[in-house]
Formats: C-alpha cells, sequence, structure tokens
C-alpha cells in the first residue's frame, strides 16, 4: 500500500530520517515505535507532504507522492492526524468534520454563486455522514460545540473523524493513546479495529507498548533515524536491540 | 434643522466609506485571517483609477480626460484593485502573517509614495481636482443631492453585505474560516491553502477600490494625504470594534467608530482654545487607542460576534 525506499531528510547538519525503507502492507494495522527523536514524526510529515524528503522516494497505491503539493498525498486517500492535535478551534465540531471531504461543490466559488440547490444537496448529505461519523466515535452529542471547548481525547477522535469523512484508503496515526485516560483509549482502539475491519490500513506512531503490541501488526522499529528492524510483537519485544535503543544498552 | 439634517448625511456617507472598507477587511482578517496591513493602498488604487476614468483633462498629466460615467469608474476601480491584489497576492501570500503584514504596509506605503510622485499621472501632491460627482445637481439643494448619494452608498453596502453573507456561510467560506483556525490542517485536509488565500485577498481589496472609487467620486479631489497609514489603523479598530468575522459588525463598527472619531473631533475643535488645537487632534488618537484596548478587554468578540455555525446545513435543531 505505502511503500517508501531510501528516505532522508537533513534539518541543517542533523540527519533526521536516514536512508529508511519500509513497506506497509494493505489492510494492516503497522505499528512504528522508536525512543524520542528516532524520526517517527518526520517519516509521517514527509509521507503526508508537510515537507519534501532530502532524498528518496515514496509510493502510495503505486504512485509516486513526494515532490507532489502539500495536499496531494490526502487527495489521494492517504490521510494524518497529529500528535498534537490542531482542531478547528472557532468552528463546531460538526462543520470540523463537514469542512473535510475533498470535491465539494460547494468549495468552488463560482458554484456557491450559480448552483446553490446542488451545494445545498450536498451539504445535506455531509451533515449526515457527519453525524453517523460523530456516532461511531462517541462525539454526537457535541456536535454543535465549539471545537475548542472538547478535552484533548476528544480532540483526538475530532480527527480521527474528520479524516473519516474523505473515505481514506489509509490513516497515519501520530501518538493516538499520547495524554488520554483509559477508558477513552480503550475506545480509540476499539474504533481504530473497527475502521481497519472495514478495510483502512494504518500506520501508527505509539509510546504506548501495550497498545502497540496489541494493536499493531507488524511493528516497525526505529532509533537515530535508522529502521531498526521490522517483525511481529514478539520478535519485537525479544530483540536485544530492541532493548539496546529503548534502554540505552542492557549488559550483554 | 436642515443643518442638523446635513451634517448627518454627510456624517453617514463618510461613515458607509468606512463601512465598506470594513467588509472588505473582514474578507481578509476577520474571516481568513489574512493580516494585510495595506488597506490604504487599495483604497487609494481604486480612487485614483476612478478618478482618471471619470475625470476631467489636465494640462500636465498623460493619461485622463475619459468623462466616463461614474459606474465605470467605480467597476474599473474594483477591477485594478482586484488586479493589483491578484498580483501582490501572488508573490505575498506564501508569507506567514506577520511577514505578510510587513510587506502589505510596505506595498501600500510605496502606492502612496508613487501617487506622491508620479506626477505625470497622479499630479502629485496637487492632487487631481474637480472630479464629478455624481447626482449633483439632479435637485436644486445640495442636501437633496447628497441624500441621493447616500442612498447609493447604502444601496451598494447592502447589495456587498448579501453577496459576502452569501460567500462566507457557504462551504467555501468554510474553508477560509479554516485556513484563518490553522492553515497547516487545512492542508492536510487537501485544500488548497495559497489559492483560497488569493481569492479571498482579492475580493476583499477589490471591495477596498470600490470604496475608493465611491470617495473620490464623493469628495471630487483626491490627494495622496488621503492614503496615509492611519487609514489602514482606523479601519482595523473599526472592523475590531464591531465585530472581526461578521458582516454585520463590520458595518456597525465603521458607522460607531466614525461617530467617536468625528464626534470628539468637533468638541475638542470646539471646547480648546486655538493654540491647542494640534495638541487636541492627538487626543482623538489616544481615544481611538483607548477604546480598543477597552474593546479588547471587555469584549474581545467586538460589538457583533461572529456566527459560530457557518453553512446553513450544520445548524443543529435543539429539539433533536
Amino acid at each position: 500500500m505505502l511503500k517508501i525506499t531510501n528516505l532522508a531528510k537533513d534539518f541543517g547538519g542533523l540527519r533526521a530520517v536516514d536512508e529508511v525503507s519500509f513497506e506497509v502492507g494493505e489492510r494492516t494495522i503497522t505499528g512504528l515505535i522508536g525512543p524520542n527523536g528516532a524520526g517517527k514524526t518526520t517519516t509521517f510529515n514527509m509521507v503526508a507532504g508537510m515537507f519534501p524528503p532530502t532524498s528518496g522516494e515514496i509510493y502510495f497505491a503505486g504512485e509516486r507522492l513526494d515532490g507532489k503539493p502539500d495536499y496531494y498525498a490526502f487527495r489521494s486517500g492517504l490521510v494524518r492526524t497529529f500528535q498534537i492535535p490542531r482542531p478547528f478551534g472557532e468552528m463546531t465540531v460538526l462543520e470540523n468534520l463537514m469542512m473535510a471531504p475533498q470535491h465539494q461543490l460547494g468549495e468552488q466559488f463560482w458554484n456557491t454563486w450559480f448552483r446553490m440547490g446542488a451545494v445545498r444537496a450536498q451539504e445535506r448529505k455531509l451533515r449526515d455522514q457527519a453525524r453517523e461519523i460523530l456516532e461511531f466515535l462517541n462525539l454526537d452529542h457535541l456536535a454543535g460545540e465549539a471545537a475548542k471547548t472538547l478535552s484533548g481525547g476528544q480532540h483526538k477522535l475530532l480527527e480521527l473523524g474528520r479524516v473519516l469523512m474523505s473515505d481514506p484508503k489509509m490513516i497515519l496515526l501520530d501518538e493516538p493513546g499520547a495524554g488520554i485516560n483509559p477508558t477513552l483509549l480503550g475506545e480509540i482502539v476499539e474504533r481504530i479495529t473497527a475502521l481497519n475491519e472495514r478495510g483502512i490500513t494504518f500506520l501508527i506512531i505509539e509510546h504506548n507498548m501495550d497498545l502497540v503490541m496489541n494493536l499493531c501488526q507488524p511493528i516497525l522499529v526505529m532509533a537515530n533515524g535508522k529502521l531498526l528492524m521490522e517483525g511481529d510483537a514478539d520478535s519485537v519485544r525479544e530483540d536485544p536491540r530492541v532493548l539496546e535503543a529503548f534502554l540505552g544498552g542492557v549488559p550483554a | 434643522m436642515i443643518d442638523l439634517l446635513s451634517f448627518l448625511v454627510f456624517f453617514l456617507i463618510f461613515a458607509s466609506f468606512y463601512s465598506l472598507t470594513c467588509l472588505g477587511l473582514n474578507m481578509q482578517w476577520g474571516f481568513t485571517g489574512l493580516f494585510n496591513v495595506g488597506v490604504a493602498g487599495f483604497f487609494a488604487i481604486g480612487a485614483y483609477t476612478s478618478a482618471i476614468l471619470t475625470g476631467p483633462a489636465y494640462d500636465d498629466t498623460i493619461l485622463g480626460g475619459f468623462g466616463l460615467p461614474a459606474l465605470v469608474g467605480w467597476a474599473g476601480a474594483m477591477i485594478a484593485a482586484g488586479l493589483a491584489a491578484l498580483f501582490i497576492g501572488f508573490v505575498t501570500l506564501r508569507l506567514r502573517e506577520d511577514y505578510l503584514a510587513i510587506t502589505t504596509f510596505g506595498i501600500a506605503v510605496s502606492i502612496q509614495l508613487t501617487a506622491l510622485n508620479f506626477k505625470t499621472l497622479t499630479r502629485g501632491a496637487d492632487g487631481l481636482y474637480s472630479l464629478p460627482k455624481p447626482l449633483s445637481g439632479v435637485s436644486d439643494s445640495a442636501f437633496v443631492d447628497n441624500a441621493l448619494f447616500l442612498a447609493v452608498c447604502v444601496v451598494v453596502i447592502a447589495i456587498v453585505y448579501v453577496a459576502l453573507e452569501r460567500m462566507m456561510h457557504s462551504p467555501w467560506g468554510r474553508v477560509l474560516r479554516s485556513i484563518r483556525e490553522d492553515e497547516t490542517a487545512a492542508a492536510t485536509l487537501g485544500k488548497n491553502v495559497f489559492g483560497y488565500r488569493l481569492q479571498a485577498f482579492t475580493i476583499g481589496s477589490a471591495i477596498m477600490g470600490l470604496t475608493g472609487g465611491l470617495y473620490s467620486s464623493f469628495v471630487g479631489f483626491i490627494s495622496p494625504q488621503d492614503f496615509l497609514p492611519i487609514f489602514t489603523f482606523q479601519v482595523y479598530v473599526m472592523l475590531i470594534v464591531g465585530g472581526s468575522g461578521n458582516n454585520l459588525g463590520a458595518i456597525v463598527g465603521g458607522v460607531v467608530v466614525w461617530g467617536i472619531w468625528s464626534g470628539s473631533g468637533s468638541i475638542i475643535a470646539a471646547v480648546l482654545p486655538p493654540g491647542l488645537q494640534t495638541q487636541g487632534a492627538a487626543v482623538r488618537i489616544v481615544l481611538i487607542g483607548l477604546m480598543l484596548i477597552l474593546i479588547l478587554l471587555f469584549r474581545p468578540s467586538g460589538l457583533i460576534r461572529e456566527k459560530r455555525v457557518i453553512s446553513e446545513e450544520a445548524i443543529l435543531d435543539p429539539a433533536k
């Protein structure tokens, strides 16, 4: 589904991501773990088109993504959420979702003048779709509230809802579990599993190891900008290189 | 009585110029978050364009004497300001907002200096004079003529208001609002942020240009003195006081702040002895600053708060 080859990124003299190659299989929930500064989020940012790689290539569903404008990945069905959620605070929860889908008639300036009937009809459809997703995420009771009034965990759900509106093929989740109470976390895991069963591929950055080990298969491990290993939960747990990366070395 | 009424009409005509400019700025700053500090520049482009299209021939300019009807002048003012914004926006709108502010400020100052020095086009500091005032001489009294001009202004504001409401409360406007809230997030949701910023910038500036056209027609004389940066500052205060993000607020802010500005000017002129008039004029600026601070402290959303729900279809039925 997603394939990156020899991806690298320099920030000045610092090589944040160093010749990383991996593939994410279709309909998997792939985990991406590694200590802070391993280059996970930088990799995400390049895949999502937020900044260009220094070198290397990114392919999504057979199509090359690197070198395209920042909105291109989204339009081909590859969407992301942020480590720190970025809701549109002064807009309602409902409209945070409604603004997301691509190719809305009413987004074209002239259509707001000459095709108002069709725009209205599409708006009603988007509203119903948004409310369905909000119900699925247990946020429907907050639909009319300003997004800024929600809690941190609810913001994460809101972001997930926003990307779901576009009917994505693959979702990049940056730390869905960070700073979330256990009840809400369980809810998020449940939603991810349900969405995966519907055919959506996930690539997840996460520090909560229980969550990663239970949810993700396979798991990619990064450290110091390099891909350390790839495997299932057991092989990652038992690999001495992983322990070393996280704990700074173990006695031989 | 007629004195007071004609003063009121005169006051409202000027207030309507400010309100209309506020509407243009609301599209840019209030709705899209574009920190355009070059309002005076687009106002100037509109004023000069309309003046040259409708004005008489002068001995010392290379362009003029077209004597076209006012409506053509105003349309030209809109188009010229819009095209200028399209060009300026194309080179500046990739900048972050603080840089955009510095750049647009510089551009507005350059436009003003061009008007001051490009004498064969603008007559420099001497200004363009004897511009025809539409509807003058329709009746016997200047009062009725002015009242008719005010009616024209009101109609123009009403049209612009309805048009802006339609644009802003559509999915198109919703993208603008999302860019204001977080342009990175909007881009990751596949929106062409630059394209939308350019559209909002152009439309807002065209409205400012239209106002410049109306202004030059009414006053009949323009010179670079009319387009100093203080104008931009006034319009921002008006929009913030009225309610940034709300079109009605933009209109109300123009009238209220212009009322305080011109009212305090009259009072100061009447009360202070001649020797202190200059200092008195500075008090007005202090007063405006004070008002801005009070509004930001006690009513940061302005007199009329922006509507949270953008699209009509997204209004939730409370009974549900």
